[in-house]
C-alpha cells in the first residue's frame, strides 16, 4: 500500500509538512502544492528535513505551476524533487493506492 | 480512474478552488472519470450564480458551470453549508421564503450522503481546502 500525501500549507508558517512526514512511509509520494512550494527549495529551514525523509524512502514532488506563479525557478529545487504538472498530478494520485490530503 | 472530488474553501480565500478545478480539468483531459465534485463548508461560495469578479480576475464558478456542461458533471453543494451562506436553489428558496434563488448552471443542493458514496464509489477521493 502507498500513499499520496499532498501538504498545500508553508512549512515555514504550518507544522503540516512535519505532520505528514511523521507518517509518511517508504514508498510514499509527498506532493508540495500552493503554498508548500517553498518546502521544495534548497538551503531552506526545511531543507533537511525533506532531504532526511527522502533518504529514508518518501519520495518528493512540487506542483510546477505553483512554483512559477509564486516566481520560484525549478532550478533552485532540491535534488530529486521531481517537479510535476497537474496532469502529472492526476498520475500520482493514480499510482498510489490512496490520496491523503494534509490540510 | 473514478475520481471524486471534495472542495472545503471559496474562491477568493486561498487556491483550492482553482486547484481543484484544474486537478478536475486535468484529470478528464486525461481520460479519467470524475464521479462527483462535492462542495462542502465554504466550499459552497464556489456555487453562487450572483457572484461577479473583475473582468480581468478568474470567475470559479464559471469555470466549474462550463466544465460541468461540457463534461456532465456532477457539482453538489452541501445543503446545509449552503443554507448558512445564503446558497439556494428554488425550492430551498421558496422554503424559507426568500423569493430568489442563486445557485449556478450545473450546480445542484443535496445532502452529506453524496459525498459518503462518492468516497465508496470512486477509487481516490481528494480533498481541496484550507
Amino acid at each position: 500500500m502507498s500513499t499520496l500525501h499532498t501538504v498545500n500549507k508553508s512549512p515555514f508558517e504550518r507544522n503540516s509538512l512535519d505532520s505528514c512526514l511523521s507518517v509518511a512511509a517508504e514508498g510514499a509520494t509527498v506532493l508540495l502544492i500552493e503554498d508548500a512550494v517553498g518546502g521544495a527549495l534548497q538551503n531552506t529551514a526545511v531543507a533537511s528535513t525533506v532531504s532526511d525523509a527522502m533518504g529514508k524512502g518518501v519520495k518528493f514532488a512540487v506542483l510546477g505551476e505553483d512554483l512559477r506563479a509564486r516566481g520560484l525557478s525549478a532550478e533552485r529545487v532540491i535534488d530529486g524533487i521531481s517537479v510535476v504538472d497537474y496532469a502529472g498530478f492526476v498520475q500520482l494520485a493514480c499510482d498510489h493506492d490512496n490520496v491523503q490530503n494534509w490540510l | 480512474m473514478k475520481f471524486a472530488i471534495q472542495v472545503n474553501e471559496g474562491p477568493f480565500t486561498h487556491q483550492a478552488s482553482d486547484t481543484a478545478y484544474q486537478f478536475t480539468k486535468a484529470a478528464l483531459e486525461n481520460g479519467h472519470e470524475i464521479f462527483r465534485v462535492f462542495f462542502y463548508h465554504d466550499g459552497v461560495n464556489n456555487g453562487t450564480y450572483f457572484g461577479v469578479p473583475p473582468i480581468d480576475d478568474r470567475n470559479v464558478q464559471q469555470q466549474w458551470s462550463e466544465l460541468a456542461e461540457k463534461h456532465d458533471l456532477d457539482l453538489v453543494v452541501c445543503v446545509a453549508a449552503a443554507q448558512r451562506r445564503g446558497i439556494m436553489d428554488e425550492d430551498e428558496s421558496k422554503r424559507h421564503g426568500k423569493g430568489t434563488s442563486n445557485i449556478a448552471p450545473g450546480f445542484r443542493i443535496s445532502g452529506l450522503g453524496q459525498l459518503i458514496e462518492a468516497g465508496i464509489q470512486a477509487d481516490r477521493l481528494l480533498v481541496f481546502g484550507d
